[in-house]
């Protein structure tokens, strides 16, 4: 109530104009879609092992620099030094390495990576002295095409002569001694940067990372392979000879933040940065975005998505979510919106195609779960289906047509489309469709909750659903 | 296998045969003509001519002086040859000794030993012309590129020099002859191969020789079959050591003579190893001319010769053949007693013939070798003892029962033959060794052969250089860190000294033998199987360079480096040729470059790393690899490199697991003593470590693998650590707390950490999994069946229950990180679900907080 009193209030005081809206949808929209730029934020990162130092603004550029300046020492194993330190060793010293980045889908390791990546391109010794060659698993499918990824990312094709690529096997001994020929002191660094890391470990005798690693091990042009990947149990994937080569440097990556630090993240990511052009505005959204933080509701909102997830990602779709309800009319965000959006973004999916359906359709459906109830989940075909709805008709119904059976199977058979219902095996010409063996992929908590608020649902419907023996 | 040869060359000899030998079978002939089926023209080559003949690479094939031809008795077309080599053929390093630009017209007069002259006569492509010039002398322009070719100098695998007066009248004389189609005396530089001189009287002898033979088919009436007879009287023409025995009359004679022969073949070896000395030190090369000029013909030896040469691993079996071919001289002898029309003839070349024998001790001491002199002086001994029954059994009647001669030829003979075996292969080493020089430039790996890089694929691809200098290590540490890298060669490798010596015993061997031989060397990843084949083959490559050993050529392939098992074909002919080419056609041309003699070919070491990744369903390239070494002529050495130390059993067919044999070895893994040194001796005297720390992480390894990767990669991160640790401190040393955060950052299980920031709901899901396993009793649930439990675990805490959309989230969130997993997702709630790791540890893991 209070902040539809706030909005109100704002509404008439302030009259944000539509570009100032757009402005402020443009940044926080870019900021949740774009998040694995360069210009994203570490969040939680930097407090994993760093026991004995605390970064005090995170915001302000690059808090790697931020940190040099303050000529402390974090911990030795705080993530980001690690890397940074990796890195600068390759490039200064010419050492080759190799690492992994392991780390649940969210939590920053391709962020983690940029932002190393940008400080250690400002730092002068080492401009011009590092190649980078980005490779996805997703991208590169196979060692073939990763292996022209690579030449061509390290602009060796030219070398290559009128004929751009030649057979898998050439390519494979041309970029061998390629970086053969290179040696600690006079080559240029190469940092291979595998994307989905558990991904290349399928390809064939991990031949690629064999070579990698091997080259990473041997004296040859120094390269620093750093591997991005969501498995935990990626070096049980490695071949023996692959893992043996590989230097066990492993930087795992968790969300580790409490609630405190998730909603300062919250806070963080809806203010509008200083430079933003209309500043009374901005000084007003950033103190909404205070006082909502403080909310009661939005702490309960947060605290559920916390408690479902910790990857900053579903933070951020839940207020993207919320910004997109913000207008001229409705300048500033409010709770509500927050939990209008929360409730879409943790809907369930199937429940909501059962709102859809008829009434026919729910019926087979309740007749389902009955079978299933009876029979403790084992796999139906419709036959038995119409007749757990025929004894519901007979006995029951009044309110209930009584349908044909080609009727009813044209019903069924929708249910099949939208999947709510799943054969065992493929449909084959010989079986008859009626005695198809399915399965109800609905649990029933699932089918009571959509009949809660199924608009117009006959009663004995209900009860039926309600219990199998309603009639008695 | 090249295009040549599929335009289908049929070889003819020119002529009749001009002679024969009898014991070795051969028929000697002036020339040969090619006739190509397609064009239909006809080329006649003849003796002494310069040829074109195939070599290993096709577009560069050898130029030689053709010296000799006959067909040995398997009736193959041979001939024997005077090599030329390219400046291609010379290596890198050694070019530079020119001073000068050479053009591809100009090839070296190649007295390099240890290259087969012997060759198969359809090796030849064509005739050519070859000018000798002096070395002042500018090339001059030629119509005809490919046709003709310039000498300057003359190569012996160390250094060139010009041309020596005698070699280069006779190279002009000969270019002057060689229009005249009748020339067919071949000219043979006196101070490298024996003259020719008396082989081309016996020429002009054999020509008249058909009438005797005749004559002499009727007068004896022997027991042998007329057939054989005939041909004896061929051989016979074709020896003339032979004949010339006859002429004396003695049968036994016949035999010191044949054994003469044998010795001076023996000689004319050692002569030759000796020829590049002697060519330096002139003097020598004066008094030693003249020995030569003295002796009787070799050429009828020189088969023998140069078969010697090559065969020296079959010492037995050409013993045998010796004694097999012993009594025909003696027939020979009867034959020939009518036609004394030669006897002043022979008995001059009698005398020559048998002063290199006596002489032979004078010779032999210029070879350093004191084995060749003893023996030389046990031959001269015999000789000398054989002459005298010469003498004593002249009276007998010419034609003794052969059996009694045979018994007499087993007797007599068989030391000195065997001694003179022994010496044989105490000299291949020796002589080979002189041709050493080229390993170097051979050997390392990649180099493109001179010709090949023409294409622009071909162009050397490279790693752009770095803008700033690296930095030196500034610290202690820095310079640990450095030491530790696995990459960092150390000048030793320690705790593999008994490996090394077992590895580098068998290719030495092997080259000395000039045999080929498989080795099998086993061993988990990161015990140093690599490494210290590696070592070996530097260390031989370093015995080579100083004429220890024969030098050999190295040829490295990596089964995880092929894209596919059939490319090692493709990578080992590249290697060895500069050649590419398919798989199948590679495979074809290996199988013919190690099946067949080929001429000017090395001992090839073939390190076959990762052999597992070979395997093919037929193992048609395992099976190849393993029995080109047991081919005859291969010289090949394999050494292959896998983990499984029962691989041969295990996925080897019987046939290839035969042909891989039994010499195998086993790398153990490293003992905590062996890390413990090998950190130890990289560290050397930089002081980074404590000892315990050492010793910490050595017994860590050892226990878990016995990696020596391993090992240094955790030194390596404790001194990281260290370094953040305690930057102010200045003696910076690792100690026992540095080490064991690097083991644990190392070894820890991400498992028990991931849970324990996993969000509450996530938590609560893997105590419902808990829960679900305990109430059914299989370790394997449906989300369905979870998500039950996870409502009841919900209820009694109070919580908001999921949705199933969000416990589906939950569900493949867990499953991404792999601490579930997971069927395909399709099945939605009916998905079966299993943890990853073991409920004790998801109970720790959850229990702790």
């Amino acid at each position: 109530m209070k902040s539809a009193m706030s909005k109100r209030k704002l509404k008439d005081t302030c009259g944000a104009s539509a570009e100032c809206i757009s402005q402020v949808q443009k940044i926080l929209r870019e900021r949740f879609c774009h998040r694995p730029s360069a210009t994203g934020k570490l969040f939680g990162i930097e407090f994993q092992y760093s026991s004995c130092f605390s970064f005090p603004k995170m915001d302000q550029g690059s808090w790697l620099q931020f940190a040099l300046k303050q000529g402390a020492n974090p911990h030795p194993t705080a993530v980001p030094w690690h890397l940074l330190e990796l890195l600068k060793r390759t490039t200064l010293h010419g050492e080759s390495n190799s690492a992994l980045i392991v780390g649940p889908r969210g939590s920053g390791k391709t962020t983690l990576l940029n932002h190393v990546l940008k400080d250690l391109r400002e730092m002068k010794q080492v401009r011009g002295n590092l190649l980078e060659v980005h490779l996805n698993g997703l991208l590169q499918t196979s060692d073939k095409v990763a292996l022209k990824e690579i030449t061509r990312q390290l602009q060796l094709e030219n070398v290559v002569g009128d004929k751009v690529f030649g057979s898998f096997a050439e390519t494979l001994a041309f970029l061998l001694e390629a970086l053969r020929k290179g040696d600690r002191t006079s080559s240029c660094p190469v940092l291979f940067v595998l994307d989905e890391f558990d991904l290349f470990v399928h390809h064939k005798n991990q031949t690629l990372l064999y070579n990698l690693f091997d080259i990473s091990q041997s004296a040859q042009t120094p390269v620093t392979i750093i591997g991005l990947t969501c498995r935990q149990d990626i070096l049980e994937l490695l071949e023996k000879r692959v893992k043996s080569r590989f230097s066990h440097r492993q930087i795992y990556l968790m969300n580790s933040f409490d609630f405190k630090q998730y909603i300062k993240i919250f806070k963080e990511q809806l203010s509008l940065p200083a430079e933003f052009p209309d500043e009374p505005f901005a000084q007003k959204w950033n103190d909404n975005i205070q006082h909502l933080s403080e909310d009661k509701i939005v702490q309960d909102v947060l605290q559920n998505l916390f408690h479902h997830t910790k990857d900053l990602r579903s933070l951020y779709f839940l207020l993207m979510l919320a910004v997109s309800a913000v207008t001229v009319h409705h300048p500033l965000l409010t709770a509500a919106d927050l939990q209008e959006a929360s409730r879409q973004h943790s809907t369930d999916s199937k429940a909501n195609i059962v709102h859809g359906l008829s009434v026919l359709e729910i019926c087979l459906i309740i007749a389902m779960k009955h079978l299933n109830d009876v029979y403790d989940g084992e796999p139906f075909n419709f036959q038995m289906v119409y007749n757990e709805f025929q004894k519901f008709i007979q006995r029951k119904a009044h309110s209930m047509y009584n349908f044909e059976k080609p009727v009813v199977m044209k019903a069924f058979e929708h249910l099949l489309q939208l999947e709510l219902v799943k054969p065992l095996e493929r449909p084959s010409a010989r079986a008859q469709r009626e005695y198809l063996l399915m399965r109800l992929l609905l649990d029933n908590t699932q089918i009571m909750d959509a009949l809660q608020v199924y608009p117009n649902c006959p009663t004995d419907v209900k009860q039926w659903a309600a219990s199998s023996l309603s009639w008695l | 296998m090249n295009t040549r040869q599929q335009s289908k060359l049929i070889y003819s000899w020119y002529g009749k045969p001009m002679s024969s030998d009898r014991k070795l079978r051969t028929t000697q002939y002036k020339g040969i003509i090619i006739t190509s089926e397609s064009s239909r023209t006809e080329t006649c080559i003849q003796l002494g001519d310069f040829i074109l003949v195939e070599g290993v690479n096709a577009d560069r094939p050898y130029v030689a002086q053709l010296l000799d031809l006959y067909e040995d008795g398997a009736q193959h077309k041979r001939a024997v040859v005077q090599w030329f080599c390219h400046i291609g053929e010379i290596p890198q390093n050694k070019r530079k000794l020119l001073k000068r630009e050479i053009s591809s017209q100009e090839v070296f007069f190649d007295q390099v030993l240890g290259y087969d002259t012997d060759i198969d006569a359809q090796t030849i492509i064509k005739s050519i012309m070859v000018i000798p010039l002096h070395p002042g002398e500018e090339l001059p322009i030629t119509l005809n590129k490919e046709q003709t070719f310039y000498v300057k100098q003359s190569w012996d695998g160390k250094c060139f020099k010009a041309l020596s007066p005698d070699t280069f009248s006779k190279l002009k004389a000969k270019k002057k002859k060689g229009s005249t189609p009748d020339s067919s005396e071949p000219f043979i530089p006196s101070d490298i191969l024996t003259p020719l001189k008396k082989e081309t009287e016996s020429v002009v002898q054999s020509a008249t020789k058909p009438k005797n033979a005749e004559s002499k088919h009727s007068v004896s009436k022997s027991s042998l079959a007329k057939e054989r007879q005939s041909q004896r009287a061929v051989n016979d023409i074709k020896t003339p050591t032979a004949r010339k025995k006859l002429e004396l009359s003695s049968p036994t004679r016949s035999k010191g003579r044949l054994l003469g022969s044998e010795v001076l073949d023996l000689l004319d070896d050692d002569r030759d190893a000796i020829a590049p000395l002697e060519s330096a030190a002139t003097k020598r090369k004066v008094t030693f001319t003249s020995d030569i000029l003295g002796s009787p013909p070799k050429i009828p030896c020189s088969n023998d010769k140069s078969k010697s040469v090559s065969d020296t691993a079959e010492p037995c079996q050409r013993f045998s053949d010796t004694i097999r071919l012993s009594p025909y001289p003696k027939a020979k002898d009867f034959s020939e007693k009518a036609k004394n029309l030669h006897v002043e003839d022979d008995i001059i070349s009698l005398v020559g013939h048998q002063k290199p024998g006596t002489q032979s001790p004078v010779l032999t001491p210029r070879s350093r070798r004191t084995c060749a002199q003893r023996t030389s002086a046990l031959i001269a001994q015999h000789i000398s003892v054989l002459n005298q029954e010469d003498d004593l059994s002249s009276s007998d009647s010419s034609y003794s029962s052969s059996s009694e001669e045979e018994e007499e030829e087993e007797d007599v003979p068989c030391t000195p033959e065997k001694k003179t075996k022994s010496s044989r292969i105490f000299s291949t080493p020796k002589s080979s060794s002189k041709s050493s020089v080229h390993t170097p430039a051979k050997t390392p790996k990649k180099t493109p052969l001179p010709g090949t890089p023409k294409t622009p694929r071909n162009a050397t691809p490279e790693i752009p250089r770095r803008s700033h200098a690296a930095q030196k290590p500034a610290s202690v540490l820095e310079e640990a860190r450095l030491r530790l890298h696995v990459s960092a060669v150390p000048e030793s490798l320690p705790c593999r000294e008994e490996e090394f010596q077992d590895i580098y015993n068998f290719v030495e061997s092997k080259l000395i033998d000039g045999t080929g031989g498989c080795m099998y060397i086993s061993g988990v990843p990161g015990t140093g199987k690599t490494a210290t084949v590696h070592e070996v083959i530097r260390c031989l490559q370093q015995a080579a360079e100083n004429d220890e050993l024969p030098p050999f050529q190295l040829v490295e392939i990596n089964g995880m480096k092929l894209t596919d098992p059939h490319q090692a074909y493709v990578q080992i002919l590249e290697l060895l040729t500069g050649q590419k080419v398919t798989a199948t056609h590679a495979a074809v041309l290996l199988a013919k470059l190690f099946n067949t003699p080929g001429p000017k070919r090395k001992t090839t070491v073939l390190i076959v790393d990762e052999l597992d990744l070979l395997w093919t369903r037929k193992q048609n390239v395992m099976y190849n690899l393993f029995d080109w070494p047991t081919q005859k002529h291969s010289k090949l050495i394999i050494l292959a490199i896998a983990n499984t130390m029962d691989l041969p059993e295990r996925i080897m067919m019987n046939r290839v697991a035969s042909r891989l044999g039994l010499t195998r070895m086993a790398f153990q893994p490293y003992t905590y003593k062996q890390l413990q040194h090998i950190i130890s001796s990289r560290l050397k005297d930089v002081k980074a470590f404590e000892e315990d720390a050492i010793q910490l992480v050595s017994r860590k390894v050892a226990a878990l693998s016995g990696d020596a990767r391993r090992c240094l990669d955790i030194c390596r991160r404790a001194t990281e650590i260290c370094e953040f640790a305690e930057p102010k401190r200045s003696p910076e040393i690792v100690g026992m707390a540095h080490v064991t955060e690097a083991i644990d950052e190392m070894f820890s299980s991400p498992y028990i950490n991931a849970i324990r920031n996993a969000s509450l709901h996530e938590q609560i899901f893997l105590k419902a999994i808990l829960a679900e396993f305990r109430r059914a009793g299989v370790e394997e649930a449906t989300v369905q069946q979870v998500y039950h439990q996870h409502m009841a675990l919900c209820r009694i805490e109070g919580m908001q229950r999921p949705t199933v959309s969000e416990m589906m989230a939950i569900c493949s969130r867990l499953g991404a990180s792999r601490l579930l997993l997971l069927e395909a997702s399709n099945k939605y709630l009916h998905m079966r679900v299993r943890l990853n790791l073991s409920q004790d540890d998801v109970m720790y893991a959850l229990r702790e907080e």
